[in-house]
C-alpha cells in the first residue's frame, strides 16, 4: 500500500525554485495498475523516484506499507529498495560490462544469496522473459526490446510488490515496445502493483488507472472521478 | 553481500576497463618492484661485507699496538708513547684457555729476486698458526712449519701473483731467491683468494716473525691476529688478553683489541640501516602509485555515476557501494603489487647473472612490507573515491546519461 500525504519537492535551479511536485496526495493499493501521464516536465519522474525511494520529498508525508519512510536511514531504504520495489527504467540502465544474467544477479548479490540459488532464480527469470538463449550476451549485443526484457528480469528478480516503469517504451520500436507493455501487465495480474509513466494515451488507456499531471499538481485521477460520480 | 563476491564485482569491474586497470597496475608494480629491488641490492651489500669478514677466519680478535682514541679514558701523559708489542707479549697470550691460536704479524716491505727478476713486495713474518686462523689454503708446497717462533728460518710462502711474476711457469719449490739481501728457500705458494679487506694475499711473502723482525731490524709487530677457542669465549678472551698485555706493559693500557664479532655487527647496522634508507624513498613510489590510483578512481567514479546510481536503486547500500569500490582499489593494488613482485624477481635474477660476485638478495620481509603497504595504500587513496561514490545520490547518478 503506497500512501502519499501533501509531498512536495523543489528543487533550486540557481536562483530559482524549481517545483516539481506540488501537494501530492496519492494512494495506490496493493495489485493496483496505476498510468502516470502529463507534458514533459511536468513532475512524473519526480513522483515515480520519491515512491521509489530514490528521491526525498521535501515536505510531506509518504507511508509504504504503513512505515513512514523519511524515518528510515539510507541502509533501510536500500533494504527497501532491494526487497519492495523494482525498477524500469527508459534508457535500461544495464551493467555495460556484465553480460545479461550477471546484470538480473546483480539485485541477487547485493541481498547475500548463495550462487547456486542466484543460478537457478536468474535462469528461471530469463526463461520466463524468453530470453535465455541471450544470457552470456553483453547488453551491446543485444537488441532495445531485448535490453528492456533484462531490465525487467533484473526489476523483478527479487520478487517485489512494486514495479515502477519510468516510459519502458520510450527507448523502443512500436512492437517490441507492445511486448514489453504485454510483460508489464502480466505480472501486474500475478499481484506486482504496477506504477508505468507514459506519454501514449492509448498505452495510457490500457490501465486501471490513470493519473494526469501538470506543473507538480496531480490534475486528475480517474479514480476520484469515480468517487466523484 | 558476499565477501567472495564483492571481490569477483571488483575484478570484472577491473578487466572491463583496461587502461584504467594498466594504468593502476603499472603505478603500483613499479613503486612495489623499486621498493623491493633497492632492498635486495642493499641486503647484496650487507651479505657481501659480511662475507667478506667472515672469509677471515672465524672467532678473530685483532690487537693493535697504541690505545683506540675511541675508548675515551683519561688523555695520555705528556711524551707517553705507546710500549710497542713484541714477540714475546705476543707469545705469552697463549696462557689464556679461551685463546686458541696466536698469530704474531710484522709487516713491511722489500725487493724479491729471483735470478734477473726482481720486484718489491709486501713481507709479512708470522707463524704456522697463521694459516689456520686466516683459513688459508695452498696451491703448492706448505706453509710456515710449527716450531719456535723466536728462531728465524730461512724459508718463504709466495702468494700466486708473487709466484707468478718472479717464476712464471716454473716450479718455485725449493728454489732460493733473495729477500732484502737475505737467502730464502721457497716452501710453499698460496692459492689465489682474492682481495680481502684491503690485504691482498696474492701479492706477498711470507716469512717466519724473525725472519721478519730480523730483516726489518726491529723488535716489535704490526698486529697480532688471535683465534678465540670458540664463540662464547671471544669476549673471555679479549678480557684475558687486555690483562696480560697491562701485567706486561707495566699496568698500561696501550693497545687496542677488536673483535671481529664487534666490527661485523656495525656493518651489519650501517647497512641495514642503509637498506632501509633506500628501501624508505622508493617507499616514495608507492605514494605516487597511491596518488595516481586515487586519481584513476575517481575519474572512473565519475565514469560510473549512473551505474552507481543503479546498484542503489536495486538495492545498494552506501556502504555497499563503498566496499565495491574499495574492495576495487584493493586488489588493484594487490594485483600490482604482485606484478612488483615478479618485476624484481626479473631485477635480481638479471642483477645475478651480470655480477655474480654481487649476492643480491630479496629479504623475505621487503617482499611482506612491500605488499602490504602497496595494498594499504591502494586502500587508504581508494577511500576518497570510494565514498564519493557511496554519496552520490541516485536520482542525480540515474539522470545523468
Ligand atoms: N535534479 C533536478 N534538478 C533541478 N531540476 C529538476 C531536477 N529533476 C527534475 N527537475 C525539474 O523538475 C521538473 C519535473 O521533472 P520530471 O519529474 O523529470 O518531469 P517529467 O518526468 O514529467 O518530464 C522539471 O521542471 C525538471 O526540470
Ligand atoms: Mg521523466
Amino acid at each position: 500500500m503506497i500512501e502519499l500525504q501533501g509531498i512536495h519537492r523543489k528543487f533550486q535551479v540557481g536562483n530559482e525554485a524549481v517545483h516539481a511536485l506540488q501537494d501530492v496526495d496519492l494512494s495506490v493499493q496493493p495489485g493496483g495498475y496505476l498510468a502516470v501521464m502529463g507534458p514533459s516536465g511536468s513532475g512524473k519522474s519526480t513522483l515515480l523516484n520519491i515512491i521509489g525511494l530514490l528521491d526525498r520529498p521535501n515536505k510531506g508525508l509518504y507511508l509504504l506499507d504503513e512505515q513512514d519512510t523519511t524515518e528510515l536511514n539510507d541502509r533501510q531504504q536500500a533494504l527497501v529498495r532491494r526487497h519492495k520495489i523494482g525498477f524500469v527504467f527508459q534508457f535500461f540502465h544495464l551493467v555495460p560490462r556484465l553480460t545479461a544474467a550477471e546484470n538480473v544477479e546483480l539485485p541477487l548479490i547485493l541481498a547475500g544469496f548463495e550462487a547456486d540459488k542466484r543460478e537457478q532464480r536468474v535462469q528461471q527469470a530469463l526463461t520466463a522473459l524468453g530470453i535465455a538463449d541471450r544470457a552470456r550476451h553483453r547488453p551491446d549485443q543485444l537488441s532495445g526490446g531485448q535490453r528492456q526484457r533484462v531490465a525487467i528480469a533484473r526489476a523483478t528478480i527479487m520478487r517485489p510488490g512494486i514495479i515502477l516503469a519510468d516510459e519502458p517504451t520510450g527507448n523502443l520500436d512500436r512492437s517490441s515496445g507492445k511486448e514489453v507493455i504485454d510483460i508489464l501487465e502480466h505480472l501486474n495480474q500475478q499481484g506486482m502493483t504496477l506504477i508505468m509513466v507514459t506519454h501514449d494515451p492509448e498505452l495510457g488507456g490500457r490501465a486501471a488507472r490513470r493519473i494526469q499531471m501538470l506543473d507538480g499538481y496531480i490534475q486528475s485521477d480517474t479514480a476520484r472521478k469515480h468517487e466523484g460520480i | 553481500m558476499k565477501a567472495f563476491d564483492v571481490i569477483r564485482f571488483s575484478f570484472r569491474a577491473a578487466t572491463g576497463f583496461r587502461t584504467r586497470t594498466l594504468l593502476i597496475l603499472l603505478a603500483m608494480a613499479i613503486g612495489v618492484g623499486a621498493v623491493i629491488l633497492l632492498t635486495a641490492m642493499g641486503e647484496g651489500a650487507r651479505r657481501y661485507v659480511t662475507r667478506e669478514f667472515t672469509s677471515l677466519g672465524t672467532h678473530l680478535l685483532v690487537i693493535f699496538p697504541g690505545r683506540s682514541e675511541t675508548t675515551g679514558g683519561p688523555p695520555p701523559l705528556l711524551g707517553e708513547t705507546p710500549r710497542d708489542l713484541t714477540l714475546d707479549d705476543a707469545l705469552s697470550l697463549k696462557r689464556s684457555s679461551a685463546i686458541r691460536r696466536v698469530a704474531p704479524i710484522a709487516l713491511g716491505s722489500a725487493p724479491v729476486s729471483w735470478r734477473q727478476r726482481s720486484r718489491e713486495v709486501t713481507i709479512m713474518g708470522s707463524t704456522a698458526a697463521l694459516f689456520e686462523i686466516r683459513q688459508l689454503s695452498m696451491a703448492q708446497g706448505q706453509f710456515l712449519p710449527a716450531g719456535n717462533p723466536s728462531l728465524p728460518a730461512a724459508v718463504c710462502v709466495l702468494g700466486y701473483k708473487v709466484k707468478s711474476e718472479l717464476f712464471g711457469n716454473t716450479s718455485p719449490l725449493g728454489k732460493w731467491l733473495r729477500i732484502g739481501g737475505r737467502r730464502f728457500r721457497v716452501i710453499g705458494v698460496l692459492t689465489p683468494r682474492g682481495q680481502s679487506l684491503g690485504m691482498d694475499m696474492g701479492d706477498l711473502a711470507i716469512v717466519p716473525v724473525a725472519s721478519a723482525q730480523a730483516l726489518f731490524n726491529t723488535s716489535s709487530l704490526f698486529r697480532i691476529m688471535i683465534q678465540a677457542s670458540g664463540r662464547d669465549s671471544v669476549l673471555i678472551a679479549k678480557k684475558a688478553i687486555l690483562g696480560i698485555i697491562r701485567d706486561r706493559h707495566e699496568g698500561e693500557d696501550d693497545v687496542t683489541v677488536i673483535t671481529q664479532d664487534a666490527l661485523l655487527s656495525t656493518f651489519d647496522r650501517i647497512f641495514t640501516a642503509l637498506t632501509l634508507t633506500v628501501a624508505g624513498i622508493a617507499a616514495i613510489s608507492l605514494a605516487v602509485a597511491g596518488i595516481l590510483i586515487m586519481n584513476v578512481m575517481m575519474i572512473s567514479v565519475s565514469q560510473r555515476t549512473t551505474e552507481i546510481g543503479l546498484m542503489k536503486a536495486i538495492g545498494a547500500s552506501g556502504g555497499q557501494v563503498l566496499r565495491l569500490f574499495l574492495c576495487e582499489s584493493a586488489v588493484l593494488s594487490a594485483i600490482g603489487a604482485m606484478l612488483g613482485v615478479m618485476l624484481s624477481l626479473i631485477g635480481t635474477w638479471t642483477s645475478l647473472r651480470l655480477y655474480p660476485d654481487f649476492p643480491v638478495m630479496i629479504p623475505w620481509w621487503s617482499v611482506m612490507a612491500a605488499i602490504g603497504v602497496g595494498m594499504l595504500t591502494g586502500l587508504i587513496f581508494g577511500v576518497l573515491p570510494a565514498r564519493r561514490a557511496a554519496g552520490l545520490e541516485p536520482v542525480d547518478a540515474l539522470s545523468r546519461r
